[in-house]
């Protein structure tokens, strides 16, 4: 058992090792719903989070691994699934006529990304506006990373000379960063009340960004602990009849 | 395994069977009677602890490829449709990602294991040598599985150690061609990878058999390394075993789902979740933990190999790097050659014992540096210099200390047997209650 | 001395037949809660359930023609009935059929007739969709594979399937324009 410990104290070890950090800054620890063990999504943050992807960040940045029928997850229903999903125009074909056609999106449909191809977004960008599904698995410490990056614009320090069309960011690597503040105070309305603050729209983009890119994290959990209750209990029953069974060679 | 002693079983459907094909008879010698030092420490658990993970990662990996589609254009969408829309698939993933490390932790300490109680030694040489071809069919199977989901690190992973054949004189680029049937890892390169990643467990299993069964002819070791000499030294393997793995397998499983259900991207790379780009290598590629102390080995060496103040090099810094790492693997296959002192264990060897546990440290700081990004410093140092002392004192144990120790090393006194041991062990930890 | 050994032994042994009792139980659920998510991966996943509605537009197709979507990774077939054809398909004594069925069952409106254009024998497509293809002794569909005649009801008439073409679930929507199948 100490060995075991010795392992995993040498494994987190290794692995904190890995991530050696770059020139950004630290990343200042968030306190998020979904972390800890029984940590679980908020989903009126999600449905404001989803609002905010749809109104700012979905101009540049696509949602590719996540269809309308995913929604349901943020607790919205299926009537409602659907008209968020007609809100959108997906192409589809080719018809009998060998033609692509436009039509507007089911909730089995995928959520349209804003180029056609990884080319027409760089055009239009500069640089290449990341897919959002995973972003929050595919940076370390993603949530607290995301929200860093959003709140971390501002005059640019240290002497970094930020070039003409970009800007300053101090959690990005090299400090910068393509994409201009996305966010500001009071440009997405929410109809709950909750403060409409960058820090505010931050927090809610990365609930749903959270849960795009991980949405059995709840299932998961659960189920984990099951089982490891149910493991530990079995490990138990196997103590004790390993006991009786020695108890004559002892 | 032949026909000759067969027992009578009450069961008439098992009598009907193993008189045609003795399959119960051979399970009742092999894991029903066999005897077994009576003196296993947890230490033994391991062996099955490895094979139960090498079941795992079998069935996790069949029903994983029934919906994995192995090419460049649909492979990382297939492992997220996996994780979003098959049906438990997310389970599936994370349970095989993460029970690749926790098979190399079993692993691992079951070869330390063999190390720390001279396992290898004679007459076990097979035995070991069979284990150190498990270990190499493991890495090899790792790295090519970690290939599959066709993220940054798999790209740029496949990439790094496929051109490790490089640095064979005159014939390495044509391997390396050969290695990605084209001008880069590419389509047909992740074709075959998946082709061989399927494959490879099934040769390790059979290789696992050849190494059991070698086992089944000596007999294991045990923590003293003393033979058993009567049956008092000995236990029946089922049931005082079977009972005693059980526990230890779900303490370890308890672990690794601990990883796979809480933690499950923790030993990976968040780079493999952005899809590989052929145009953007990652600011710090790193292979998985379980490499990282062979990935030290192979940056250690920094500097070509030849006659000092002339421009003659006999081994470029590349191919020198490589020599090193597969040569570390090489004295694992030759160190029941090399250690040829008379007793086992490290119990009774006061020179080994320290040696080996520095050698277990030095290979986790291995680990440490090869983790690290290779500008890195550690007390105002280059981290490579730190990298080619560690690999020099990982060589040094191999082939200068342990041919001293063979010479020097005076053991301790040995145990007259397995039971004496035990019973002496059992005196020395009443003796206090009775104080 | 000897009783009391033995008092201890049987003690024990019923101590210990617990034990091994309650491992036992403990590996067999362990081994049914795990055996499940495995073989549950191999039914349809989310994305392939979600996929199956599609919708076909019916206002090219004449009365007497018929077309052949796909639904499912399956041929529906959609036959425009003629009078003749519906007048068939009614005037049949549905006691006498081998899977039993009215047309009226089966249609919606008369003049579509919607079918999974699968056979119910083996799974092979049956002919009788394109003009001049067999359509078997009851002019609907006659299954080359291994002979099987449906009449324009799509009902199994003659031959080894055993049951009738099956209906899908469908609806018709914007006046009766599109069709909606699933």
């Amino acid at each position: 058992m100490k060995k075991i410990t010795i392992l995993t104290l040498a494994l987190a070890v290794l692995s904190g090792g890995a991530f050696a950090a770059g020139d950004a800054a630290p990343l200042p620890h968030q306190h998020w719903h979904f972390s800890g063990y029984k940590g679980t999504y908020d989903q009126a943050a999600m449905q404001r989070g989803l609002k905010v992807y749809r109104e700012v960040c979905s101009a540049c940045h696509s949602l590719d691994l996540v269809s309308f029928r995913n929604f349901e997850a943020l607790g919205y229903d299926e009537a409602q699934v659907k008209n968020i999903a007609a809100e959108y125009t997906v192409i589809d074909g080719p018809d009998d006529d060998g033609e692509m056609f436009e039509r507007p999106a089911r909730p089995s449909d995928r959520f349209p990304s804003p180029y056609a191809n990884k080319k027409a977004a760089v055009a239009a960008n500069g640089a290449f506006p990341p897919d959002l599904s995973l972003i929050t698995k595919a940076r370390h410490h993603g949530p607290d990373y995301v929200y860093a990056l959003l709140t971390g614009y501002g005059p640019a320090e240290h002497g970094v000379e930020v070039p003409e069309g970009k800007y300053y960011n101090k959690y990005f690597a090299g400090h910068v960063i393509s994409m201009a503040p996305p966010l500001m105070d009071g440009q997405v309305s929410y109809e709950d009340g909750s403060p409409e603050t960058l820090e505010q729209y931050a927090y809610d983009i990365v609930n749903f960004l959270t849960w795009a890119a991980d949405p059995y994290m709840e299932e998961r959990k659960r189920t984990g602990i099951k089982v490891i209750l149910f493991l530990l209990a079995f490990a138990g029953v196997m103590f004790a009849y390993k006991k009786k069974i020695w108890a004559d060679q002892h | 395994m032949g026909s000759g002693n067969r027992e009578k079983f009450d069961n008439p459907v098992v009598e009907w069977v193993d008189s045609r094909l003795p399959v119960f008879t051979l399970l009742k010698a092999e894991y029903g009677v066999f005897p077994t030092p009576k003196n296993f420490n947890y230490f033994w658990n391991f062996g099955a602890i490895a094979m139960v993970m090498l079941i795992t990662m079998i069935l996790t990996g069949i029903f994983l490829a029934m919906s994995y589609n192995p090419s460049t254009a649909g492979a990382f969408e297939s492992v997220e449709r996996i994780m979003r829309d098959v049906n438990g698939g997310w389970l599936l993933r994370y349970m095989h990602a993460n029970g690749a490390s926790f098979f190399f932790i079993a692993v691992y300490i079951h070869i330390f294991r063999g190390m720390y109680y001279g396992s290898y030694k004679q007459p076990r040489e097979i035995l070991w040598i069979l284990g150190v071809v498990i270990f190499l069919l493991m890495m090899a199977t790792a790295f090519m599985g970690y290939v599959l989901p066709w993220g940054q690190m798999s790209y740029w992973g496949a990439t790094v150690i496929t051109n490790l054949f490089s640095a064979v004189p005159v014939v390495g680029d044509a391997i390396v061609t050969l290695l990605w049937g084209g001008f880069s890892v590419d389509n047909p390169t992740l074709n075959r990878f998946f082709a061989l990643h399927y494959l490879m467990p099934f040769v390790i299993f059979a290789v696992v058999f050849l190494h059991v069964w070698a086992l089944h002819v000596t007999g294991s070791n045990n923590p003293t390394g003393v033979e058993p000499k009567t049956k008092k030294d000995t236990l029946p393997f089922h049931p005082y075993y079977t009972i005693k793995d059980s526990f230890g397998v779900l303490l370890f499983l308890a672990l690794y789902s601990a990883f796979v259900f809480f933690a499950p991207d923790s030993l990976g790379h968040p780079d493999n979740y952005i899809p590989a780009d052929p145009l953007v290598t990652p600011a710090h590629i790193v292979p998985e933990w379980y490499f990282l102390p062979f990935y030290a080995m192979l940056r250690a060496i920094t500097f070509p190999v030849g006659i000092p103040f002339t421009d003659i090099v006999f081994i470029e810094a590349k191919l020198g790097g490589v020599l090193v790492m597969f040569g570390s693997i090489a004295l694992l296959f030759a160190l029941p050659f090399l250690d040829k002192h008379p007793i086992r264990s490290a119990r009774y060897r006061p020179l080994f014992r320290p040696a080996i546990i520095l050698f277990l440290l030095n290979f986790i700081f291995l680990g440490y540096v090869g983790s690290q990004s290779a500008d890195a410093t550690l007390f105002g140092l280059p981290l490579s210099i730190f990298g080619l002392a560690a690999t020099a004192v990982y060589y040094g144990f191999f082939i200068v200390l342990i041919p001293l120790l063979n010479k020097y090393e005076e053991g301790r006194e040995l145990p007259p047997s397995i039971h004496e041991s035990v019973l002496e062990a059992q005196q020395k930890s009443k003796a206090p209650e009775a104080a | 001395m000897a009783t009391k050994k033995t008092t201890k032994s049987a003690k024990s042994d019923s101590r210990r037949d617990f034990l091994a009792l309650t491992a036992a139980s403990f590996g067999a659920v362990g081994a049914g809660s795990v055996a499940w998510p495995f073989i549950n991966s191999m039914n349809p996943a989310k994305d392939t359930l979600a996929l199956s509605t599609t919708e076909v537009n019916l206002t090219p197709i004449q009365v007497g023609q018929s077309i052949t979507v796909m639904w499912r990774g399956k041929p529906v077939f959609i036959r425009r009935r003629t009078e003749k054809e519906i007048a068939e398909a009614r005037d049949v004594d549905t006691s006498k059929l081998i899977d039993p069925q009215s047309d009226e069952e089966r249609v919606q409106n008369p003049e579509w007739l919607v079918l999974v254009g699968v056979c119910t024998h083996l799974g092979c497509v049956p002919s009788g969709q394109k003009v001049g293809e067999s359509r078997g002794e009851y002019d609907g569909w006659f299954c080359p594979c291994h002979g099987s005649h449906y009449d324009t009801s799509g009902r199994i008439r003659k031959g080894p399937a055993p049951k009738n073409l099956a209906v899908p679930s469908y609806e018709f929507l914007n006046d009766n324009t599109t069709l909606k199948i699933g």
